[in-house]
């Protein structure tokens, strides 16, 4: 084994992203509690929960979106909670991605797909028109919206598209860490099943580390390498997302697995 | 004469004071929205309450005063703005913008270049640069302390591809001395080449909004643009039919209901010097022999 080959094995021997006794409340009550785990490059990771689980509030908090009472967080050695608000945007426009349940909070209504995608190029110094438009017309494509329509408005764009837009927007700088809250809520059937399929190609080709907020089981059966379940803002089950969902040990992920309709 | 029952220049000291320190905050930090606590005037919001604030504070009694409304001495904001002054401050006034030591200017930086020792006051609607693009203001701050400026590319993005260059030609983004991005107020941007570099003191005046910021002397301005659309001070590619002047800014008069126009100088006092020095133009009228 090279020097090299043995520095990417450890590299990938250390977590990306290490969680440990996060805990947020609102007031008396509790958003999550004590929740720890560790993220691995090239891992998927679903959160599954019922609605007022937590599952958002932690991905919020993961994404630095709120501020936690207690734990830590480290994302490749570093302190996200210690870190400077400069820093921790920085990250949050080149590493980090964060696709939001509905689109019209991730993307910018009043600005073209193209400026759309451009504009985190743009946001880490990209001052160059023309390349700034090639890397979107790459994207578009790349999530499957036609090349004429980069310089058409969000707005007039369908539900599914708007979200594959967003998608290719924030993965336009290569990050290394996606953040989904309910990537596929509010799209009918057919439309689901292409954005999963997409994003599944995605996650392998660009080697991505994703958290996934969900509250379908057949997101995160399609997605997940490790699931974790939810109630009442603590987690209470987790594993491999096979295991978990064939052998559910804990009496509400037995219910859960057991909720689902059966077609 | 000046009205007994107003203070010189019509605000009270502490107010004028209160002014003068987030004025020497905004030339400390070029380019920065400084927030003051902004009077009512007795005129409108959208009449230059900002700068008639800022100007007031100050003016001194040997000052010499120049009002411009887009470039014209003689609309009727310019000429109610003077009279304000000339009534509540007893200072002189003219026209010259050689003469003058503080000029109070709506959309237009004049023609004839500035020097040291004179004052550039600015009315500005709307201070903040990012306003259109991000409606929240704790967010356009945050902005602006962490430098995070990609969103004014996004908007100069938007123009090209949707004209084919950018097509902002007024109030046109710039960044001061490398740091702030800044709203030069609505001047054309033919302009803003002379924002950069000015001998004159400019400040800028937002009394609606309640923000003042600042250039000062010989301060590095630079227009935003990208690498393969370099940043062009445009103006309408004719002379000026009164004076022949082919390097200044020039306003489109309708003269008739035939499609018939004329271009002019903005820059009222440039092109009547000009006139008085012999220099003609197309529609000027015929030598008296």
């Amino acid at each position: 084994m090279g020097v090299v080959e043995a520095d990417m094995r450890a590299a990938l021997d250390q977590p990306l992203l290490s969680v440990t006794g996060l805990t947020k409340r609102y007031g008396a009550r509790i958003g999550c509690s004590d929740v720890s785990f560790d993220l691995f490059p090239g891992e998927v990771m679903g959160i599954v929960g019922e609605s007022g689980s937590g599952k958002s509030t932690l991905l919020s908090c993961l994404a630095g979106h709120l501020v936690p009472d207690e734990g830590q967080v480290t994302y490749s050695g570093r302190d996200v909670l210690a870190m400077a608000e400069t820093e921790r945007r920085r990250l949050s426009r080149t590493e980090w991605a964060y696709v939001h349940q509905n689109p019209r909070d991730g993307l910018r209504m009043g600005v073209s797909a193209g400026g759309n995608v451009g504009e985190r190029l743009m946001a880490v110094g990209a001052r160059h028109y023309g390349e700034i438009r090639g890397a979107a017309a790459d994207w578009l494509g790349r999530v499957e919206i036609a090349a004429d329509r980069i310089d058409d408005r969000p707005s007039a764009f369908s539900g599914g598209m708007q979200q594959r837009l967003q998608i290719a927007r924030n993965l336009v700088t290569g990050p290394r860490l996606v953040f989904m809250d309910e990537p596929t809520g509010g799209l009918d059937v057919s439309v689901q099943a292409r954005l999963l399929d997409l994003l599944r190609g995605l996650v392998r080709d660009m080697g991505l580390s994703v958290i996934i907020v969900t509250h379908d089981l057949a997101v995160v059966r399609l997605l997940a390498d490790r699931l974790m379940v939810m109630k009442g803002g603590r987690v209470v089950e987790q594993g491999l997302t096979d295991q978990v969902l064939d052998d559910p040990q804990d009496a509400y992920t037995q219910l859960l697995v057991s909720s689902v309709l059966q077609v | 004469m000046t009205d007994q029952a107003y203070n010189f220049a019509y605000l009270d000291e502490q107010t004028k004071r209160m002014i003068r320190r987030a004025i020497l905050k905004g030339l400390a930090v070029p380019g920065y929205q400084v927030p003051f606590a902004s009077r009512e005037m007795p005129m409108p919001y959208g009449w230059g309450t900002g700068g008639v604030q800022v100007t007031a504070a100050c003016l001194t009694p040997e000052d010499v005063l120049k009002v411009i409304d887009q470039g014209a001495d003689d609309t009727t904001n310019a000429v109610s703005i003077r009279k304000f002054f000339q009534r509540t401050a007893g200072v002189r006034v003219t026209e010259s913008t050689g003469e003058a030591s503080v000029i109070q200017t709506r959309h237009r930086i004049p023609e004839a270049p500035l020097r040291e020792g004179q004052i550039l006051v600015y009315q500005v609607p709307i201070p903040e640069p990012l306003r259109f693009l991000e409606p929240r203001e704790a967010e356009t701050r945050k902005m602006h302390e962490l430098e995070e400026y990609g969103l004014m590319h996004v908007k100069l993005y938007e123009d090209i591809a949707r004209h084919g260059e950018i097509a902002t030609s007024y109030a046109y983004p710039v960044k001061v001395e490398g740091r702030y991005v800044m709203d030069p107020s609505p001047i054309p941007k033919f302009d803003n080449p002379k924002l950069g570099d000015c001998p004159a003191i400019q400040l800028f005046g937002a009394g609606r909004e309640q923000r003042i910021y600042a250039v000062p002397p010989y301060t590095q301005v630079v227009s935003l643009d990208f690498d393969d659309h370099p940043f062009v001070a445009s103006k309408a590619p004719h002379d000026c039919d009164l004076c022949g002047a082919d390097e200044s800014y020039l306003d489109e008069v309708i003269i008739d209901d035939a499609g018939g126009r004329m271009f002019v100088c903005s820059d009222t006092d440039f092109c009547a010097g000009r006139q008085a020095a012999g220099h003609r133009g197309r529609l000027s009228p015929a030598e008296v022999v």
